[in-house]
């Protein structure tokens, strides 16, 4: 495979249409990427309980994650060490062993090889050499519930990776009794353009009321006077109290929440219009009086964007998955997230909470989401233009009052296109090193 | 605030009840024992299904909207057992309002997933007339295949659907609540922004 000269495709100010059309690019992005740095699996509500599973993807290999008898989590390679097929065809589940369909080879849920039918044909014992347990991400590691995983040896621990990114992602949890929130399915999509689009968009507020025009109308068509949802954007929100952030290591961080007024109830305020909102207000207000305000801001949207490069985007009550399927389609899933109340602390709120939360969830990306994806799959059309490679992101590049900088956070304003410039540097890094990436096969027998 | 006797405009029905009720109206109700052969109801049923397929294929969703009774839901399950929608993201579910919300964004003209708006050819078969407890109530199961044509492709969608109905005039049935079960429901789909 060619290797590429990444200084000469990315810089400052643009970036060369190879990075989304070139199939090899993609290709090394699968190792030097989604291999070699820590890339979000699952979340451990989706495992809850020991012997329970649930299929993702390191880039495009097949995973289970799981969960073993003694609350471990592994992440195992989906692909049985005889042959190569799948041993594992549910999407989720929970099971003691995987059987492999095709010639009936077993394994443990935590990826130990437990059988192999007729063994006296083999002239040797599979059970006591590790190779032919299941393959398994050589390092995995979960943040607050966040599974994440990586074949690099090398690369520093996972608190230390997500670094200041942690503090948003804190924020986000501890609103949530507990700290906790639980992802219960989803609104699942995909499409034809690359993968770094989504994540170019993520915490972009240049597009809003543009690509997301429709819904802005729709969401306002009652209450011209009293704006919801992203309206902020439509005066001058580079003046605004709203700030990008930079981290590191590829992770930033949108914060709207400061346009907000500081009191209970003031989420619930300028969410948009979905079913159910006023039945279930007015029942939640007649029964738990000035306490209705706070269960209502937690079946409300928060307005943060937090970005984990390079597939977890963890969005109001959402946390969107990246799936790179080739170098021109990507999947891209949005959790939904419920509130888990294992103390009560709603005082029997909580169902009522969800039903709302379930729907306020649902909007974005069925009349929002929608428009973005069919704009990404027009730039990667118009990137088909060889002879006009470049890709700009020098919004606020050169005017230094934008910006300020502590502890290595970056922040600009608004609709700044500083956060694609910086974790633009860091995928440069990434993809200029060649790390060596390893599995594991656990066991030590 | 809203006249909250128009569910147009506000969604004052939609309540933990209204939900139940419609968990139960959507569940077991394909007993065989039910099945209604009566020609006029027959008659009556066909006519809206292939009225709501004619009036989706040709872009008119004022006239699909007038189909509906002002209280309705409109439910495409997320997943393949349906779930409940209380507890689980669904691929889309409507009240009046959002249904009302779903027709205005594709009339801004800026709704860019619909522009141009995709062309649609519905294929609506296999209908069974199910009898309820109430006399005028009717659940009607069909299947449907879809083809779509958007942005240079054509693509198929298909699952069944399940019409829960209520008998408003002589003249006919109207929807109560409207359930889409898609074959592909939980999978990744591309620009899920047609109407079903």
């Amino acid at each position: 495979m060619p290797d590429f000269d990444f200084e000469a495709l990315i810089h400052e100010e643009k970036v060369h249409r190879s990075l989304y059309t070139d199939p090899d690019i993609f290709a090394l992005e699968l190792t030097r990427i989604f291999g070699a740095t820590w890339v979000y699996l699952a979340h451990e509500s989706q495992i809850p309980n020991p012997f329970d599973f649930f299929q993702t993807k390191l880039g495009l290999r097949p995973i289970i994650v799981t969960r073993d008898g003694d609350n471990q989590i592994h992440a195992l390679y989906n692909r049985c060490t005889h042959r190569g097929a799948t041993v594992c065809r549910q999407a989720k589940g929970s099971t003691r062993s995987f059987r492999c369909p095709y010639h009936g080879w077993s394994y443990s849920i935590a990826g130990d090889l437990a059988g192999v039918p007729w063994r006296e044909g083999y002239a040797r014992n599979h059970k006591e050499d590790n190779r032919f347990n299941l393959a398994r991400i050589s390092r995995v590691d979960s943040y607050r519930g966040f599974i994440f995983g990586t074949l690099n040896l090398e690369a520093a621990p996972l608190v230390q990776h997500l670094a200041g990114i942690r503090k948003p992602i804190d924020d986000w949890l501890d609103r949530h009794p507990g700290g906790k929130i639980a992802v219960c399915e989803a609104n699942r999509m995909k499409f034809k353009g690359n993968w770094k689009l989504a994540y170019d968009n993520s915490a972009d507020g240049y597009h809003v009321i543009f690509s997301h025009r429709s819904l802005l109308m729709m969401e306002n068509r009652f209450s011209p006077d009293d704006e919801k949802g992203m309206s902020f954007y439509k005066q001058h929100p580079d003046d605004g109290p709203i700030r990008v952030h930079y981290y590191g290591n590829g992770h930033h961080f949108k914060d709207k929440r400061p346009t907000l007024a500081n009191h209970p109830g003031a989420l619930w305020q300028i969410e948009g219009k979905h079913p159910g909102m006023e039945g279930y207000e007015a029942e939640l207000r007649e029964k738990y009086g000035k306490d209705a305000d706070y269960y209502l801001d937690l079946a409300a949207g928060i307005p943060m964007n937090i970005n984990v490069f390079p597939n977890l985007l963890i969005l109001g009550n959402h946390i969107q998955v990246l799936e790179p399927l080739s170098h021109t389609e990507t999947a891209t899933t949005w959790y939904g997230t419920a509130v888990v109340d294992e103390e009560n602390a709603l005082n029997g709120a909580v169902d009522a909470i969800n039903a709302l939360r379930m729907r306020t969830q649902e909007q974005f990306p069925l009349f929002g989401e929608v428009d973005d994806l069919t704009n990404f799959e027009e730039i990667q059309v118009g990137l088909g233009a060889e002879e006009d490679p470049w890709v700009y992101m020098d919004r606020g590049l050169g005017l230094p009052d934008r910006f300020t900088e502590q502890d290595g956070v970056i922040s600009g304003p608004a609709t700044d296109e500083v956060f694609m410039r910086e974790y633009m540097k860091h995928y440069k890094t990434l993809m200029m090193a060649n790390p060596t990436l390893s599995i594991s096969r656990g066991g030590e027998n | 605030m809203g006249d909250i006797q128009n569910p147009s405009e506000t969604s004052h029905y939609v309540t933990d009840a209204y939900y139940s009720d419609l968990m139960a109206a959507f569940t077991g109700w394909d007993d065989t024992d039910r099945l209604c052969l009566d020609p006029v109801v027959q008659g009556r049923a066909y006519a809206l299904l292939y009225q709501e397929a004619r009036y989706l294929d040709q872009g008119q969703f004022k006239k699909w909207l007038d189909l509906f009774a002002p209280q309705c839901a409109y439910w495409i399950p997320g997943t393949w057992n349906r779930g409940d929608p209380r507890r689980e993201i669904t691929f889309a579910f409507h009240d009046r309002r959002q249904l009302e919300d779903r027709v205005y964004r594709l009339e801004t003209g800026y709704a860019w997933s619909q522009q141009p708006a995709s062309r649609t050819s519905r294929l609506v078969s296999n209908i069974e007339i199910f009898r309820t407890d109430q006399a005028d109530v009717f659940m009607i199961r069909s299947n449907f295949h879809m083809t779509e044509f958007w942005n240079g492709e054509s693509r198929p969608w298909a699952g069944y659907t399940v019409h829960r109905v209520q008998q408003i005039d002589a003249a006919g049935f109207q929807i109560m609540a409207k359930q889409v079960n898609l074959l592909n429901c939980d999978q990744n789909i591309r620009n899920p922004s047609v109407t079903l």
